[in-house]
């Protein structure tokens, strides 16, 4: 009797595999990860809300496979992210894993993802190390190399003819790379009148703006984001400086309500997109977003949108086998979805080739903020690193 | 390093130094008289903002928002106290230390659920915008001018309620000996309750009055706290005359140092490294003195009498 309840048990757990292996042909499992808590959460809201809007708009599917998208908060710490991908990559056995605000998670993650030869898409994310000798054919990225934001603000002085900039940025990884990306595009055209790095998180920039008034800069360039961005401007504006204000990943969608009175008519941070962007998709994007999660959507929500289209795409391209790794990869390479920015193309480290816009921020129809699309600053603007990576294809 | 931006960054050191005594108040007494280790003064703070915030976009006036969100924290403080403190001021200091740094969270949560976890809007109030010269080739922002006049306000009532009053006698003696001061027949849970409101009232206003300055978010409260704690450590705990000389003494610092230390060096060293380290030196000036302080004089500055 015994022996018959083993040889039934057996029996049911083989066909409850049978089961298993023969779903995972027609479902696809994403493991979604981002910044939740903290005041970098909103960052993770708008990238996740992107994410399942571009679901949503693909019928509920990707590439005509049901979707199962899980989703955890890696809280800003790597060690936490670590311990999500492990459980995604090996009890969850997910297909894609997608996500991923900060560097310091990505750093963090990067190598297990890529070694269990699953393909991982940063929604926002874009390390150097990744785009330069360390990429990796799992890899793809539907926002920017981090370089290319200060980089392109750079750009944006340069054509603005600025002659001097006083940078100011906190004083850690980031914002080091962010003062040494601005210096990379800005120097043979112009002088650095000053250089302040801060503390994190710093509530008070009084004596940095103090500075900037004694230096004679012609502009000033920050990387301050998220709160720090909104303290320093909040304290800018009411400083009596009336000097031009340049910055990356700073005066975005996600700190204009904050701030979208005292930035009106000056500058956003550069970007390859903006809410009035003319193309099919970004206008269907725009539509959508606001009526299904009531705010209007920040770059951060574009990213995520693009991720769903990019993984659709390449599903389609294998007509569904998940296990076809290089068929994936190559159709992931050939990225031939709608962008929400129009063009999209890969360049041979898998980050976006794109035209980076100086953006304005202007008021809406119904009096908030926001940003409308400016000058073209680079086109088919590339990192700086992709020469580093020895891929090519 | 011209004479007037010693003075600008004089005034921001000034500024910055007075709306940390706005919180150290509140929380050197709390801790100094009830014996309550109080993290969540900082959420206190952060509610406060909020509060302000919040009424300036339902009555359109930032004035009028101010000065709503001081009684706003004032009731929460209470509440805060009554419910969930009131327990605590028998038990030991983890006890304490578990139980406010949860509300940290607690309020943290409770922000992004009301607010969401994007900073609020809260502009400065209009007869305020702009900036002031006060000799001429220096120019200040009205509105930290006025930060600098209302915490010196505070200051000057707190020193005639402190001094002068019987509910002040009461503070006084409570930071003294406060076993004495319940065997002498006052109430001295009310009195608990009154200081806890005081200081939470406090820490609103200092939330309020920099509200137009800083972001409006959840968890603004906590890089505050840790320098309010440093403040009271300096002055003496219990010490409203302590907290004012160690915020000031701190803001000065603070601000004066990030100002000219990484010049200094950069003179000095004239190497690209010299920002780097000069931006980590102004840092720990503060933790710096602290610990020189603590260790000529490990009460504090100024320690109430008596103790």
């Amino acid at each position: 009797m015994k022996k018959l309840a083993s040889a039934l048990a057996g029996g049911v757990a083989m066909a409850a595999l049978g089961i298993a292996s023969a779903a995972a042909q027609d479902s696809v499992k994403i493991g979604y990860m981002a910044t939740f808590s903290g005041p970098p959460g909103v960052l993770g809201e708008h990238n996740r809300d992107g994410f399942l809007l571009g679901i949503e708009h693909l019928g509920g599917k990707l590439g005509d496979l049901e979707v199962e998208v899980l989703e955890a908060d890696d809280q800003l710490k790597p060690d936490v992210g670590k311990q999500i991908i492990d459980r995604y990559l090996q009890s969850d056995r997910v297909d894609f894993v997608v996500g991923i605000i900060f560097s310091n998670v990505m750093m963090a993650v990067y190598e297990d993802v890529v070694k269990s030869e699953t393909f991982l898409i940063s929604t926002n994310a874009g390390p150097s190390p990744i785009a330069g000798e360390s990429c990796s054919e799992f890899f793809f990225s539907t926002s920017w190399q981090n370089d290319q934001l200060h980089g392109s603000a750079a750009l944006q002085a340069v054509n603005d003819g600025v002659g001097s900039v006083f940078l100011v940025a906190p004083n850690y990884q980031a914002g080091r790379d962010a003062v040494t990306g601005f210096k990379r595009e800005f120097e043979g055209n112009g002088t650095i009148a000053g250089e302040i790095l801060t503390q994190i998180n710093q509530p008070d920039y009084s004596a940095e703006i103090a500075q900037i008034a004694a230096s004679g800069a012609e502009a000033v360039f920050i990387f301050l984001p998220g709160g720090m961005g909104v303290n320093f401007i909040k304290q800018y504006a009411s400083s009596g400086i009336d000097l031009p204000l340049y910055s990356g990943s700073t005066v975005d969608g996600t700190t204009l309500p904050a701030i979208g009175e005292e930035m009106m008519g000056g500058y956003s941070s550069p970007n390859f997109w903006a809410p009035d962007m003319d193309t099919p998709v970004n206008q269907r994007f725009m539509a959508d977003f606001e009526k299904t999660y009531g705010y209007i959507p920040s770059v951060y929500a574009a990213q995520g949108y693009d991720a769903a289209a990019l993984i659709d795409s390449a599903i389609r391209a294998v007509e569904g086998d998940l296990s076809d790794k290089d068929g994936i990869r190559d159709a992931l390479r050939r990225a031939e979805f709608d962008s929400i920015r129009g063009d999209f193309q890969f360049g041979n480290n898998h980050f976006p080739v794109q035209d980076w816009y100086a953006g304005e921020v202007i008021s809406d129809d119904q009096g908030r903020a926001t940003i409308a699309l400016g000058a073209l600053v680079a086109e088919d603007y590339q990192d700086a690193y992709h020469q580093d990576c020895p891929m090519q294809w | 390093m011209s004479t007037t931006l010693l003075l600008i960054q004089t005034l921001n050191g000034l500024q910055f130094g007075v709306m940390l005594f706005l919180m150290a108040a509140g929380l050197t007494l709390v801790f100094g008289i009830m014996n309550l280790v109080n993290l969540a003064h900082g959420s206190l703070y952060m509610m406060g903002a909020y509060f302000a915030a919040a009424a300036t976009s339902w009555t359109g006036n930032p004035l009028l928002g101010i000065a709503l969100a001081i009684p706003a924290a004032l009731i929460l403080g209470l509440l805060v106290e009554l419910i969930t403190l009131r327990t605590l001021y028998q038990r030991d200091h983890l006890d304490q230390v578990l139980c406010t740094f949860g509300l940290i969270l607690f309020f943290n949560e409770l922000a992004r659920v009301l607010w969401g976890s994007a900073a609020i809007p809260m502009a400065i109030p209009e007869s305020f915008t702009g900036f002031v010269t006060i000799i001429p080739g220096l120019i200040y922002p009205k509105w930290r001018l006025a930060i600098i006049v209302v915490g010196l306000l505070v200051a000057l009532l707190l020193y005639v309620l402190i001094t002068h009053t019987r509910l002040g006698m009461l503070i006084r003696a409570g930071a003294s000996n406060r076993a004495m001061v319940g065997a002498l027949g006052v109430n001295i849970s009310l009195l608990f309750t009154l200081v806890f409101g005081l200081g939470a009232a406090l820490a609103g206003l200092a939330g309020a009055m920099v509200a137009p300055l800083l972001s409006v978010e959840p968890g603004m409260g906590d890089p505050i706290l840790i320098l309010t704690f440093v403040v009271i450590v300096i002055g003496g705990i219990g010490s409203i005359r302590g907290a004012f000389i160690a915020s000031l003494l701190v803001g000065l610092i603070d601000t004066v140092g990030r100002a000219f230390l990484p010049a200094l060096l950069r003179e000095a060293f004239q190497t690209q490294s010299a920002n780097t380290v000069g931006a980590a030196l102004a840092s720990m000036l503060i933790y710096i003195l602290m610990a020189a302080v603590l260790f000529f004089r490990p009460r504090g500055l100024f320690p109430p009498k008596g103790r």
